[in-house]
């Protein structure tokens, strides 16, 4: 598949065209220009090398918003086996958006649930643009439900732009959904470990991201609020975004230095679409360490740390007493 | 021109402008809803509702615990928790200078007021939102008062009440606002686990942030009328869907006929509601007289 190029990434681009262009020249030519394919090839890795050491963060969410990024399904068949979906939750429909059922990983019974876009027009229609309503939030639940009742670890994968925000969504109660879930999550007698693929739109991805162990791929994104929709209401223009998402925080070296992330997965040269296979392997390793540690203790500890955890967010001073 | 106006004789339908200007400031004020002239101090009374049209208008923290709470033995819990502005965060303003501003028109430390008490002698924590600050959003200051309210309650075996008013979460903070909303939630299953009644009481606005982590999952949930209640604003929804949102869309009384609050009780009656709630959600006996 050719590879999507992003705006800041046009030099780059323009290089890998030139080399495309020489192989099908090479192919049914006598002259052998591998060398300065070669060459170019170097000069491309290089130049691919220098955008990503200084990445900003709103070039970063663009990777995170990558048409080729891999999505939760991609992971689910690199990193699972026996993959089972299950579908709706019982009370109104299923959810394109939100995909979730039984796998296996590494032999181990489990269930994973994710944010699920779309590839091509079609197929990003159907799943809504990876933006779920209530009926997805309640199906995560209800699979949640299913793994602490058989015992089985929850794998979660974060990549939404965030919740539905239209009229269906809020008349079946989009907010009660989300907080159900925050409140049912956070004492899950059952590991839960979420990892963050691609864009976590706030509240929309923090639905199914309330767990013991919070992974972020290094060009994923996790936000309160997109770039764009900050810079609009902040600075009344959506065109500050880039300011917007400076300031907010967005990316996972930024979150890791504020102790809200416990693990960055580095991606491959170029982001995780450069090579999804090498993306997944070094997910996994992460992914089986973090089980393995989770499996080592009792519920009631696992409870307690989690607790913990969610009640110890936040930055603020204490005044002296008065 | 009103039929009086069409009565008088035209020297008394002409005020001189000076005259107008001895009537001392704030004495008058206009019901945003009827356009009723109301004196100032009948509204107050009256906890800002219109007394001609029963229009709520917003009301702030500390006048909201007095309306709802005993008199006698209450303190407050997490005055002395303050932000911080990690992130460094600037628009076209700094974040410290956004909170120096609220905390001077307000005069108070964030947008969250906690106080031990009781209602109807029947104790409690209640939690009330200042929305003059920061339009109520919730950052950590909010998250962690929230946080120590429970814990209050809990320690005691107290219920807890809640009143919203709120945008959603606070920009300037970044994730470390996003995940109050796990962590307020989170303390709530403590108060659950040990059968401890949590009231959420929704007013003009509850949204965002806000909405969908604690507001919606009280174990009763109280509206105030016509209060705008929901997960995205009627302006990023009226952009998604490009259409013209109904006039009662995401209001209270929408609310209640699509099954997401339990009921909408006028802020005057709010104080019997809830005492009369809590006593029977604790199996107890009413102390009608207080």
């Amino acid at each position: 598949m050719k590879t999507t190029f992003l705006d800041f990434e046009q030099q780059i681009s323009e290089l890998e065209q030139r080399i495309e262009e020489l192989r099908f020249v090479q192919d049914d030519s006598a002259i052998d220009i591998s060398t300065e394919i070669q060459r170019l090839s170097k000069k491309s890795q290089i130049l691919t090398r220098d955008v990503y050491a200084k990445l900003t963060p709103w070039q970063v969410s663009q990777v995170a918003r990558h048409p080729q990024r891999p999505y939760t399904l991609d992971y689910v068949s690199m990193l699972f086996t026996d993959f089972e979906e299950l579908h709706g939750d019982r009370a109104f429909a299923d959810d394109p958006a939100i995909v979730g059922g039984l796998a296996r990983f590494g032999g181990q019974s489990c269930v994973v649930i994710g944010h699920q876009k779309g590839r091509d027009t079609k197929e990003k229609i159907a799943r809504n643009f990876g933006m779920p309503k209530p009926e997805g939030y309640r199906k995560a639940l209800r699979l949640m439900k299913l793994a602490e009742k058989f015992k089985l670890p929850v794998f979660t994968f974060v990549d939404t732009p965030g919740a539905y925000p239209g009229m269906d969504a809020e008349e079946r109660g989009q907010s009660e959904a989300i907080g159900r879930n925050l409140f049912e999550m956070a004492r899950l007698r059952t590991p839960v470990i979420v990892t963050v693929i691609g864009e976590g739109g706030s509240g929309g991805a923090l639905a199914i991201a309330v767990g013991d162990v919070l992974v972020m791929l290094q060009y994923a994104t996790l936000s309160v609020i997109s770039p764009e929709g900050c810079a609009s209401i902040l600075w009344r223009s959506a065109d500050r975004a880039a300011e917007a998402a400076e300031a907010l925080g967005i990316t996972a070296s930024r979150l890791k230095t504020l102790g809200l992330v416990d693990k960055v997965v580095p991606e491959p040269l170029g982001g995780a679409h450069r090579d999804p296979q090498a993306t997944a392997a070094a997910l996994r390793k992460v992914l089986a360490e973090a089980l393995k540690q989770l499996q080592g203790k009792s519920v009631k500890q696992l409870i307690e740390d989690r607790m913990d955890r969610l009640v110890g967010y936040g930055k603020f001073k204490e005044a002296a007493q008065r | 021109m009103s039929w009086l106006q069409k009565l008088l004789p035209p020297k008394i339908q002409r005020t001189p402008g000076g005259a107008r200007k001895s009537v001392p400031e704030g004495l008058w004020t206009k019901c945003q809803a009827c356009d009723a002239v109301l004196y100032a101090t009948d509204v107050e009374a009256n906890l800002n509702v219109c007394p001609k049209c029963s229009y709520h208008q917003r009301i702030g923290a500390r006048a909201r615990l007095d309306a709802l709470l005993d008199p006698e033995g209450r303190y407050e819990i997490g005055a002395d928790v303050l932000p911080v502005d990690t992130l460094k965060f600037k628009d076209s303003r700094r974040y410290t200078e956004r909170l120096a501003e609220a905390n001077r028109q307000t005069g108070e430390g964030d947008a969250l007021v906690v106080m031990q008490g009781s209602v109807k002698t029947i104790g409690l924590v209640c939690a009330a939102f200042e929305f003059d600050f920061m339009g109520g959003s919730m950052g950590s200051v909010v998250g962690e008062r929230f946080v120590r309210g429970v814990r209050a309650a809990v320690e005691q075996s107290l219920p807890l009440v809640c009143v919203s008013a709120s945008g959603g979460a606070r920009m300037q903070e970044g994730v470390l606002s996003l995940m109050q909303m796990a962590k307020t939630t989170a303390a709530l299953t403590e108060l659950a686990e040990r059968s401890l009644p949590f009231i959420s009481v929704l007013t003009d606005p509850t949204m965002g942030g806000v909405s969908a982590s604690f507001a919606m999952i009280g174990d009763v949930v109280i509206a105030e009328p016509k209060a705008l209640i929901g997960f995205a604003g009627p302006r990023v929804i009226e952009q998604t869907v490009r259409q013209k949102l109904p006039e009662a869309f995401q209001r209270s009384e929408f609310l209640l006929e699509k099954g997401a609050v339990d009921m909408v009780v006028d802020r005057r009656q709010m104080r019997d509601k809830i005492a009369s709630i809590l006593a029977m959600m604790m199996d107890r006996a009413l102390d009608e007289a207080a």
